[in-house]
């Protein structure tokens, strides 16, 4: 059997034009995906469990899953505060279960964001976020501008899909018709095809940025070198920005996460507002999980806040830095957690990992992942988007239904495994709402 | 379950009760003549309490992309208003963007039990049907966004009406739809280029066509379809000093069109558009000259788009407006260009009273609902862009008291005195005609007059029960009343019970299939393999939505005999 317009689940590039060969519920072939995706759909098999795990006095133990969903739940009401962490590998339907619970108990919720775009997303609170969606590039750009990330290596179908080679309404010329600018502190692979590639010393985006929006802003630089870049290479890049007709920038990780972080972002964001003065111009953040997108969305509309909520009030509160899981760990304040599609073990703080090795948590993945192997109880569970259906957002904030390719019927999905603990949880009301309504109470 | 409401005084305009003593029956979710027994009935004393029908507003961004955006860069909105987790009654936070739980919390808490989100973008449907699907208790349904469609600007030009009825009966389908949207016919386009469109006979960037033909040509093929609501304006040159002129314009445009049963053209957010003057400066009211056109074309009909003083954010598909005004105030600006079909924005504001523009926009509404007959016209806010929709009390209060209007006037700008007529008009509206522009003209005007806004039995149980005794009135107890009802019936239960969520069920979603012969459906399907392989980022197959995303999804069918119609 051929499925065709299948949906990606790997990154945030969402491509939904994957044409499956399926044979005896077994993926045979896939075409059309890039290495990571076509990975991501034939080695889906490996690394999986059949049962959930408990672990107890250094045993493990199969047990079934109404008996995890009970055990869970009791670790749950044992403890007085709880982190809900992950979410971005997963459908919209099983992360609104996630914040419910997290009401419920009164905890935190966090999504991956938090180590990732996080600073872009406190950014476009202080300023805003000029953005459009990834056909609008396919059809208008034409200059494109990637900063401190390497779609070729990291979004492999980011370029021909949608920025660089696609022929859209205004780009008949496909790659003939853009200019590619390049920003990078190395020459990565995606720099080695640009037309212009500046070479910047690590940790100075934010010098440069402050550069060009001064050029931008006619003012004259007298330095021949602004963060390791000749000021000529400056003053053209500035010139291919303003001569062109729609242009977009891209940036990822690079740009987030070395010095001035959110400031960086800010910075970035105010350069392309004021390049709008002169033409049209958008930025975007090139996101990561497929659906870390997703996640913030939900998040926004179910609390009001897009990642590292805090519920201990009654009501939802954002802080981050004080409310964000890798604070709330580090300062040892949770004592149960729940990780959902997500391995923090792997590539968490050491203070805030120690934390989390300390306390008894529930992690539920579909693979058997680092975090997993040190949890007090490991729910496996579908994939979503081969196993089972759901909803995840592009990086652009287009929602698209992730297709189901293969049955299984030994796992749970995530969204069933979230709400049978809802539902158990709220068998226990009386129980939590004893704990901290303090009101009720008297 | 069975509610006697009993003796309560009862507003229903459309079966034209004005403040009668009545009971109201209610059993099994509708509104009965008489209980099948008399056992186990609720009976709730009502003397001295006004009894409406549950409210409706007919333009109100509660749900989708651009107000989630508006969520997320807003965090400070956030700490305004708050609300606890209780029970089983959840928490949220927000003001201007209340989060999904807390907007139909707080709408149901004025009675309000049916709204229509205005501006759903085709492509990112489902955003907007997903947040739908988790605002409880209120009936709720979206309009779809046309005005500056690829494939709407490729039939219009070549007067191919056919195919445009098809595309947009193709679409309305596709994604769950209510009615025809148009935001800034043709500007959103050139807006993609960093451009506008400055008046109705503008070429569109191009695409040779002007704003006045997309405008004609939807309408022509909202009345081929026969659909329940005409189609949604929002016009061009939004918020700009002089742009009276366009709005004259564009109502005239409805006079070549005739429909027997309802009105042809919908102005959406009227305020907005009635602004005289050349510059900031000599900024005045126009509302005479708008209410006087607005006499003659009998067959447009409109709402408000109040302003009052306070913060708020807004957000509109008209993406070049929202950088114009982001540029005025200096403050955090979004846009969300969508690809092929439209491009919204989104950025905060804050209305002064120290400001005359702002004390003149305040002035316009008010103005323009006191000169017009109430059942042209709806109240609303167009939330949250004029002010947040838990106001409404407050412009109830201004439209019934002349001496709480004047509090209001004598605090703002003096500009309100010379450049508007507000001061002159003695007119206040009684209970009655409140009970129009909130519920009767709404449902009306959106074509369901046979499904809510009313409470004769037969239809869903879904009233208001407010705190009010019509003898002995003030605005204080105006405000007190709406902003807290009483009683809040939904489909039968009582969610509300003295300004408190005592129970959380979830609405229906009303959305329309306009039926066409299948032959002239599939002519567009090579257009639209054509388009979607070509300029789209998304493949035809994964566009639709099927109605999993809908809450107890109702379905209005129409139907059509295209080619038995002379186009």
């Amino acid at each position: 059997m051929i499925i065709t317009d299948v949906v990606c689940p790997f990154c945030g590039c969402l491509c939904d034009d994957l044409v499956i060969e399926v044979e005896n519920d077994e993926i045979k072939t896939v075409r059309n995906a890039c290495k990571l995706g076509a990975s991501k759909f034939l080695k889906h098999k490996k690394n999986r469990k059949k049962k959930p795990i408990i672990r107890e006095n250094g045993n493990e133990k199969e047990v079934d899953f109404d008996e995890a969903y009970d055990y869970a739940v009791k670790l749950l009401l044992n403890s007085t505060r709880c982190l809900i962490y992950g979410l971005s590998n997963t459908s919209n339907e099983a992360i609104e279960y996630a914040v419910k619970i997290a009401e419920l108990l009164r905890g935190y919720i966090d999504n991956t964001s938090t180590v990732c775009h996080g600073p872009s997303v406190v950014s476009y609170q202080t300023v805003g976020y000029p953005s459009c969606t990834l056909g609008d590039v396919k059809n208008r750009a034409d200059l494109i501008i990637y900063w401190g990330c390497n779609p070729l290596n990291a979004h492999p179908r980011h370029l021909s899909r949608y920025s660089l080679y696609p022929r859209g309404l205004f780009t008949e010329r496909g790659f003939l018709d853009r200019k590619l600018i390049v920003i990078d502190v190395r020459e990565t692979d995606t720099a080695k095809i640009a037309t212009k590639f500046l070479r910047i010393e690590p940790n100075k985006d934010y010098e440069l940025i402050s550069a060009m929006r001064a050029i931008l802003n006619g003012l004259e630089i007298k330095q021949e070198k602004i963060a390791g870049v000749r000021i000529e290479e400056i003053y053209e890049v500035i010139d291919m920005m303003k001569s062109c007709k729609f242009g977009i920038l891209f940036f990822g990780m690079g740009l987030t996460q070395t010095y001035g972080r959110d400031r960086t972002i800010d910075n970035a964001i105010s350069l392309v507002i004021d390049l709008n003065k002169y033409t049209k111009f958008s930025i975007m953040m090139m996101r990561g999980h497929y659906n870390v997108t997703g996640a913030n969305q939900v998040l926004a509309w179910l609390t009001g806040f897009p990642y590292a909520v805090d519920f201990s009030r009654g009501y939802p509160r954002y802080n981050p830095g004080e409310t964000s899981a890798v604070d709330v760990l580090a300062r040892r304040e949770v004592d149960s957690a729940i990780i959902v599609a997500a391995d923090p073990i792997s590539n968490f703080p050491r203070e805030s990992i120690k934390h989390l090795l300390s306390i008894p948590y529930i992690n539920i993945d579909p693979f058997y992942n680092l975090s997993a192997r040190y949890a007090k109880i490991y729910i496996p569970t579908k994939i979503v988007g081969i196993e089972v259906e759901g909803t995840a957002y592009r990086m652009d904030n287009i929602p698209i239904r992730l297709r189901k390719v293969i049955e299984n019927n030994e796992l749970p999905s995530d969204e069933e495994v979230l709400k049978n603990i809802y539902e158990r949880l709220i068998e226990n009301e009386d129980i939590i709402e004893k704990r901290y309504c303090v009101r009720s109470a008297e | 379950m069975k509610i006697l409401l009993k003796n309560g005084i009862v507003y229903d305009p459309l079966s034209n009760v004005k403040g009668e003593r009545m009971d109201i029956l209610v059993e099994n979710g509708k509104i009965v003549e008489k209980f099948s027994s008399e056992r186990d009935v609720k009976i709730i004393d009502c003397s001295n309490k006004v009894i409406m029908p549950g409210g409706i507003d007919i333009h109100s961004h509660i749900a989708g992309g651009k107000v989630n955006a508006g969520r997320i860069m807003r965090p400070e909105d956030h700490m305004y208003y708050i609300k606890e987790i209780e029970g089983r009654i959840h928490s949220g936070t927000g003001y201007s963007l209340p989060s999904t739980w807390l907007t139909g919390y707080l709408y149901a808490r004025m009675g309000y039990t049916f709204v229509a989100t205005p501006a759903m973008p085709p492509l990112s449907a489902r955003h907007t049907h997903e947040e739908l699907r988790s605002i409880p208790i209120i009936d709720k349904t979206a309009y779809t966004l046309f005005g500056n469609n690829w494939f709407v600007f490729k039939y219009v030009k070549e007067k191919n009406y056919e195919k445009l009825s098809a595309f947009v009966s193709f679409i309305l389908k596709s994604v769950k739809g209510f009615a025809i949207k148009i935001v800034n016919p043709g500007g959103d386009e050139a807006w993609a280029w960093g451009g506008n469109v400055k008046s109705l006979d503008d070429t569109v960037p191009n695409f040779d066509v002007t704003p006045r033909e997309i405008i004609e040509g939807l309408i022509r093929a909202n009345e081929i379809l026969n659909l329940p609501h005409s189609i949604h304006i929002h016009t061009i040159n939004l918020g700009r000093p002089g742009n009276y002129k366009d709005t004259i314009e564009t109502i005239r445009i409805a006079g070549k069109f005739e429909n027997k049963k309802r009105q042809v053209m919908h102005i959406t957010h009227i305020q907005f558009h009635s602004y005289g003057g050349t510059s900031w400066k000599d900024f005045e009211s126009k509302s005479e000259e708008i209410v006087k056109e607005l006499e003659r074309y009998k067959n447009v009909t409109f709402d408000i788009g109040f302003v009052l003083f306070g913060e708020t954010t807004t957000m509109t598909a008209d993406g070049p407006m929202e950088y114009y005004l982001s540029r005025l105030t200096g403050l955090k600006w979004q846009n969300l260009g969508i690809e092929i079909e439209t491009s919204p924005g989104v950025t905060p504001i804050i209305y002064r009273k120290n400001s005359p523009v702002h004390s003149i926009q305040f002035a316009i509404g008010l103005e323009i609902a006191l000169l017009s007959n109430p059942w042209r016209y709806c109240l609303t806010t167009d939330h949250p862009n004029g002010a947040p929709f838990i106001r409404y009390p407050e412009i109830i209060a201004m439209l019934m008291f002349k001496k709480f209007r004047d509090k209001i006037i004598s605090r703002a700008n003096q500009a309100i005195r010379s450049r508007a007529i507000i001061e002159s008009i003695d007119r206040e509206l009684d209970l009655y005609e409140i009970a129009i522009i909130t519920r009767a003209s709404a449902a009306k005007i959106l074509g369901l007059e046979d499904k809510i806004g009313t409470i004769k039995p037969g239809y869903d149980a879904n009233i208001a029960v407010y705190d009010l005794n019509p003898e002995k009135i003030d605005f204080h107890s105006v405000i007190r009343a709406f902003s807290r009802a009483y009683l809040t019936i939904k489909d039968g239960e009582i969610v509300v019970k003295e300004g408190r969520i005592v129970r959380e069920i979830y609405g229906k979603t009303f959305y329309v299939e306009p039926l066409i012969e299948e032959d002239v459906e599939k002519k567009i399907y090579e257009d639209l393999d054509y388009f979607f392989k070509r300029f789209y980022s998304v493949n035809l197959a994964n566009y639709p939505l099927d109605t999993i995303y809908l809450t107890n999804p109702v379905k209005i069918k129409t139907e059509t005999k295209i080619k038995e119609i002379t186009i």
